[in-house]
């Protein structure tokens, strides 16, 4: 089982998303998150989506994605140097104030911005690596216990012009 | 000129060269219904339920090659086909189905007679529609048809809101198409075509293993010549039955759980697999990990998808059939495998199929039907009568065989017959179906009937759903749970046995087709079996329905139990040993 990426180029109709989401649960292939926007052509929506699987289902995903008529082009992202960002956003409340200087703390360690606060309530926006939002949440769910909402949005990614970057 | 929408559905179905509509009218499909009145290029046909419909648009595309055509109203209408669409789509069958749909503004609102078809459909058609605006609608059907019918064929289902049929609009209908997101391969890849040339005129036990994409690319010439050229025996899958004439001396037989021995066994000791159009499906592989074990598999499929998902494959060629046989064709050289082909042909002589019985037995029936009829299409319906078929029934070019295989659809088999004679009004057209398949979709002996077509309806009543109780006898010890078609709620609970005292068969299927207004003959005695197809065969005003009794517990063999390897095959039922 390894970790995949796939950009997906579909057809931006309505109906599409449900086609490859439910190609994904009628074949019981799992899914771990699935971005989606319209690209610089209107007409045309990038996915972006990541999933575990073994080699061969992975296989399978691909040619299945590539046979539907919606899907234009299916590109494996898994080996190739990427850029990628997930958006998140972190509400933490009942904050104390040592809490508050504690989570401006945290802000410049992980290199994220504070973006709202009310005095009791601290608003975080961390748009870094799927990887680095799953650390940034592991910390804050155990300093925060029950006093955390988050907000993600999943991962798109680019191929890399000149680095290796992932 | 601005013509509506339902001016153009017209006028696209004859660009499209559609010459029979299945259809079947309602509310938001009435516009349709009235753009096609008094059309005289296009025969309207009105079947008795949509199920029934679409199952005959079905065998009328599977025995002419065309695109079947099938027009339904919203909601109902479009639900009833569901099942029919998955048939079709999952044996590639071409079918374009318009359904009627909610005008537009409605749609979401719960109208009366809504469903999201588009939505209940994605999953088992080949691509699923509505047309949202009428500038959409020429380009959306031509895109329909040429989606249908290219490629791995199937099922296209275009929705129709009732707005976008009344609408003025252009009357362009362009012929030309290009689908971004869709391009069927149309090439061979030579360098992979010569590496599976050069594993077979390596092998010493080599077979071909041949599936439905042969049939469906109607490369049987090519394939029978291919066979012939190299010497390679042929075996085939249910739905590849007929790729060469069952009865060339190369033909082996089918594979799968209820196979011959000499194709399980030379599947099972083959050293080359070279395989074309299936996607060895469970029903033909047994115990995936023996399957093929020492052979090399070439495997050309024009469908990516179906290369190495069941079995792992060393020469993967994404292919056409026809125009992978024919690329072959131009380079193969015979190969000298007389001793493996004298073993094959020891085994089909020590094991053929034979039911070993005396009595009207439907080894006997199948066996009558290749003696009487030579210019023929022979549909089945699903269970042990279509498995009977499958095993004793001859193909050659003249006889064509449709069954759902892929789906296993019972109720399939008498509509789809409706189709075939509808397509093909000169050739015999027979249906062969179980006792209970035939109550599926019964009501469809009105259509036949009605537009008067002499079917012949051979029904092998053994008052079971037997392929089910065939299992429940051999692997669930004899419990036969909700099995017996002649069960009445005065019998004694868990009976297992039936005896001469069952209670009588519902219904009396001759009396049923006679209130039709079809023949019906009863036969009881193997004697009979050949002036009854006779009789059949010279009534060119209706139906017949041809009633089989055949003893009730009478079993599919040989079978590869469940679980195991093709090579670990039953080869007689205890009962047929006697």
């Amino acid at each position: 089982m390894k970790k995949r990426w796939i950009c997906l180029f579909v057809e931006n109709e309505i109906g599409v998303l449900a086609r490859i989401t439910g190609l994904f649960s009628g074949k019981s292939y799992n899914l771990d998150s699935l971005t989606v926007g319209i690209t610089e052509d209107n007409t045309i929506s990038r996915m972006t989506i990541s999933l575990t699987s073994d080699d061969r289902t992975f296989e399978q995903i691909k040619k299945q994605l590539s046979r539907s008529v919606e899907v234009i082009k299916v590109v494996d992202y898994t080996d190739t140097p990427l850029h990628m960002k997930e958006i998140l956003f972190v509400k933490v409340n009942h904050c104390s104030d040592a809490d508050i200087s504690e989570l401006f703390r945290i802000s410049k360690v992980f290199g994220i911005t504070v973006i709202d606060y009310d005095g009791s309530t601290v608003l975080l926006e961390c748009t870094q690596t799927e990887n680095k939002n799953d650390d940034l949440i592991i910390l804050l769910k155990r300093k925060f216990v029950n006093r955390i909402e988050v907000t993600r949005g999943g991962s798109v990614a680019v191929e890399s012009v000149s680095i290796s970057e992932r | 000129m601005e013509i509506t929408g339902a001016e153009l559905f017209v006028k696209a179905l004859k660009e499209e060269s559609v010459t029979t509509l299945f259809a079947y009218p309602g509310g938001q499909a009435i516009d349709l219904f009235n753009a096609l009145y008094g059309e005289k290029e296009i025969d309207v046909i009105l079947p008795r339920h949509e199920q029934g419909l679409v199952h005959a648009a079905d065998g009328y595309a599977r025995s002419t090659g065309k695109v079947g055509v099938c027009l339904v109203t919203s909601g109902p209408g479009a639900t009833n086909l569901v099942t029919g669409i998955a048939t079709a789509n999952y044996d590639s069958v071409p079918l374009v189905c318009f359904t009627g749909q909610v005008p537009t503004s409605l749609i979401g609102n719960d109208a009366f007679q809504e469903v999201d078809i588009v939505g209940i459909t994605r999953s088992i058609s080949k691509y699923a529609v509505t047309v949202r605006k009428r500038e959409d609608l020429a380009e959306t059907i031509r895109k329909a048809f040429y989606i249908a019918k290219t490629g791995k064929p199937g099922v296209v289902v275009v929705d129709l809101p009732k707005d976008v049929q009344k609408a003025y609009g252009s009357d362009s209908y362009q012929k030309k198409i290009a689908v971004r997101g869709y391009k069927p391969n149309t090439s061979v890849h030579m360098g992979q075509l010569n590496k599976a040339l050069d594993i077979l005129s390596h092998a010493k036990k080599p077979v071909f293993l041949i599936g439905g994409g042969v049939n469906i690319a109607h490369a049987n010439k090519e394939m029978t010549q291919l066979a012939e050229m190299t010497g390679v025996p042929v075996i085939t899958t249910i739905m590849g039955k007929g790729a060469i004439p069952t009865t060339n001396d190369l033909y082996v037989g089918n594979i799968g759980i209820h196979g011959s021995y000499a194709a399980n066994s030379a599947i099972s000791k083959c050293d080359v697999l070279f395989s074309i159009g299936t996607r060895f499906n469970d029903r033909i592989t047994g115990k995936i990990e023996e399957f093929a074990a020492d052979a090399k598999i070439i495997h050309i499929d024009i469908d990516t998808a179906s290369i190495s998902r069941n079995i792992i494959v060393d020469v993967p060629i994404v292919a056409d059939a026809k125009k992978a046989i024919c690329a072959l064709l131009e380079k193969v050289k015979p190969l000298h495998i007389s001793e493996w082909t004298d073993e094959i042909n020891r085994l089909k002589m020590e094991y053929p199929i034979d039911m070993q019985k005396s009595g009207l037995t439907p080894q006997r029936v199948i066996q009558s039907i290749n003696e009487l009829f030579e210019d023929a299409v022979i549909t089945t319906d699903v269970g042990q009568n279509q498995l009977w078929t499958t095993q004793f029934l001859d193909i050659d070019e003249n006889k064509q065989m449709l069954t759902s295989g892929g789906l296993g659809t019972m109720g399939y088999g008498f509509p789809g017959a409706i189709g075939a004679k509808l397509g093909n009004p000169h050739k015999d057209v027979i249906a062969i179906s179980g006792d209970g398949g035939m109550q599926m979709n019964i009501q469809e002996m009105a259509t036949a009937i009605v537009y008067e077509l002499p079917i012949i309806i051979c029904i092998l009543n053994n008052g079971y759903l037997g392929n089910v109780r065939q299992w429940q006898e051999m692997f669930y010890d004899r419990r036969y749970s909700s099995t017996c078609m002649r069960y009445r709620r005065s019998c004694e609970t868990g009976c297992n046995t039936p005896n001469h005292c069952c209670p009588e068969y519902t219904p009396d299927f001759i009396a049923l087709a006679e209130s039709y207004g079809a023949k019906g003959i009863r036969v009881t005695q193997p004697e009979d079996i050949k002036t009854a197809l006779i009789s059949a065969k010279q009534n060119t005003k209706t139906p017949t329905v041809i009633e089989f009794i055949i003893d009730r517990e009478i079993n599919v063999m040989p079978i590869v139990p469940p679980g195991n390897s093709l090579k670990d095959m039953i080869l007689e039922s205890e009962e047929s040993t006697e």
